[in-house]
């Protein structure tokens, strides 16, 4: 192949990436913009949605399809309501301290892991893909002075893989239209604005909070949902996605969540880019050194406010 | 109407209040004065429910605010106008005014007697609330507590800073409330402001309440002002 069909599946390859990863970010940045709770255990309930992606699929049976969309709704929920109770038993009691909430939430990440290694042990098991037809991608080539299709040997993608991209451009559309448009992306954008001039204003802020560390939860679980069928459910796959849902939300702007999607189609397209071209190690090496760079020269981030 | 039954509160263990009592009634405005750090600002908090009192009550109209959930004490119908405005920033006009009119579930014509209060603030309509200058925002800031229709209106400095026909223009909205009934307590620093509005005046130091003087009695001796402010 050429360079062009190997950079085309190269990008493919990192939009799926991207699209899982802004909804994780997405997720992790809400939390942490509106409650101001740096949430560690965000990556488990990423790893949760996998886990019961897979149990829910064994339970209904059929065929993949319906399994599937059964999970895809119901994984999110009861990640969602565990997220909730959480929040409910821990984080209420510690006022929201920003600071005894990271112990918090350290400690919710080992309770989390340990019970899944307990409940459903070491193994790493797949989820079958709904429909996973393969589809060959044309290239083009200039041929007697014209542009002329053709389809390359090997490059392909799946239609798995195209609505996994679409999944999480329709969700991200959603979570925007939400915050931008609906009345309680309104409360929750005075309550990140304002804590005690949202209550002074008679909304019940606890509430909100429960409510947005419940959605949270839950979008990271839908992106593991989303990513099961290609990846597999283990029970410490939830390390990378929290790392990488770090390095968006610090690159992007902490609680800015234009800047987080905007940071993560760059990180993820860019490690797609420079994993087939050389190495994912060096895609990893260079994302921890944007970090590293946005922290000591722009810290608000790449579109973050900075703070008074 | 409203009522601080020797109220105490802080920030911690560090008490701020010392058993302070006020009380205003309907169509009257209470201008609480007092040196800086003497506890004005945190006698609002403690009224709207943001410090937990440490002891007394708050009443308003005889039910007691100060046992309901911080989220409920606005509900009741106080509506709050905090020192250096605290809008909701990233919000529009609009969207600031939406949230004062949820708080008691106002009906829409609210919306347009406030509006037709400040009628600059319809001219800034979408303008995100951060982009206003100074004195519109504090337009902004009333606007939005009295979008809850309030009983009682806590106004915390609501002049500090600003041109005089500013001051003018929000000194007529409160005169106009009071003529509506509502009870207000204004935290005012200036004694000419205070002599101009106020029904009476209240002194707090050191987080205690001490005289209450009707301004007419002021009024006809400026120098005794001087004597109740200790300085
Ligand atoms: N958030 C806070 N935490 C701790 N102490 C505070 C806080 N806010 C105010 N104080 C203290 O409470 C006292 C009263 O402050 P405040 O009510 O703001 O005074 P005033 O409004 O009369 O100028 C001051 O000594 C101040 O230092
Ligand atoms: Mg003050």
């Amino acid at each position: 192949m050429d360079l062009g069909p190997y950079l085309l599946l190269a990008i493919l390859e990192g939009a799926v990436m991207a699209s899982v990863l802004a909804l994780t970010a997405v997720g992790l940045s809400l939390v942490f913009g509106v409650m101001r709770v740096v949430n560690i255990a965000h990556g488990e309930f990423f790893m949760l949605g996998a886990v019961l992606a897979w149990y829910v699929t064994q339970m209904v049976g059929g065929p993949p399809s319906l399994g599937f969309g059964v999970a895809l709704v119901v994984a999110p929920l009861i990640v969602g309501a565990i997220a909730v109770a959480a929040d409910m038993t821990v984080l209420k009691r510690l006022d929201y301290d920003p600071e005894r909430t990271i112990v918090a939430t350290i400690g919710l990440l080992y309770i989390i892991q340990q019970l899944t290694l307990m409940g459903y042990g070491p193994e790493a098991r797949p989820v079958e893909p709904p429909f996973n037809t393969r589809l060959a991608l044309p290239w083009f080539e200039v041929r007697d002075g014209a542009l002329a299709l053709y389809w390359p040997w090997g490059l392909s993608t799946t239609s798995y893989k195209l609505a996994v991209i679409g999944a999480g451009i329709a969700v991200l559309l959603g979570v925007w239209a939400m915050m931008a448009r609906s009345q309680m992306g309104l409360v929750m954008r005075a309550v990140q604005a304002d804590r005690d001039m949202a209550l002074a204003f008679g909304i019940p802020v606890e509430r909100v909070y429960a409510m947005v560390f419940g959605l949270g939860a839950a979008l990271a679980a839908l992106a593991a949902v989303l990513i099961v069928p290609i990846s597999q459910a283990h029970y410490l796959m939830g390390a990378d996605p929290l790392l990488l849902a770090f390095t968006v939300v610090i690159i992007g702007g902490l609680g800015s969540l234009p800047g987080t999607v905007v940071a993560a189609i760059l990180i993820g397209l860019s490690d797609g880019i420079i994993s087939v071209f050389f190495s994912p190690t060096l895609a990893k090496i260079l994302a921890t050194l944007l970090v590293a760079l946005v922290l000591v020269f722009r810290p608000q981030g790449l579109f973050g406010v900075r703070s008074a | 109407m409203l009522e601080l039954d020797r109220v105490s509160a802080g920030y911690g263990a560090a008490q701020v209040l010392r058993e302070l009592s006020l009380s205003v009634s309907a169509g009257e405005i209470l201008c609480l004065m007092g040196r800086n750090g003497a506890g004005k600002t945190t006698a609002m908090r403690a009224i709207m429910g943001l410090i937990p009192l440490m002891g007394g009550r708050v009443l308003l109209d005889g039910a007691e605010v100060s046992a309901l959930a911080p989220h409920k004490v606005p509900r009741a119908g106080i509506g709050y106008v905090p020192q250096g405005r605290r809008l909701f920033a990233g919000l529009t006009v609009a969207q600031n005014l939406e949230i004062g009119m949820r708080t008691r579930s106002s009906p829409p014509e609210v919306l347009e007697e406030v509006l037709a209060l400040f009628p600059r603030l319809r001219e800034r309509y979408r303008q995100p609330a951060q982009t206003l200058s100074g004195g519109e925002q504090q337009m902004l800031a009333t606007a939005r507590a009295l979008c809850l229709r309030p009983k009682a209106l806590l106004l915390d400095e609501p002049t500090e800073g600003l041109q005089p026909s500013m001051v003018d223009a929000l000194r007529q909205v409160t005169l106009q409330m009071r003529g509506r009934g509502v009870a207000t307590i204004l935290v005012e620093q200036r004694p000419d402001a205070a002599l101009a509005i106020a029904d009476r005046i209240a002194f707090i130091e050191n987080g205690r309440g001490g005289e209450v003087v009707p301004v007419e009695m002021l009024r006809r001796d400026p120098s005794l002002l001087a004597r109740y402010l200790g300085v």
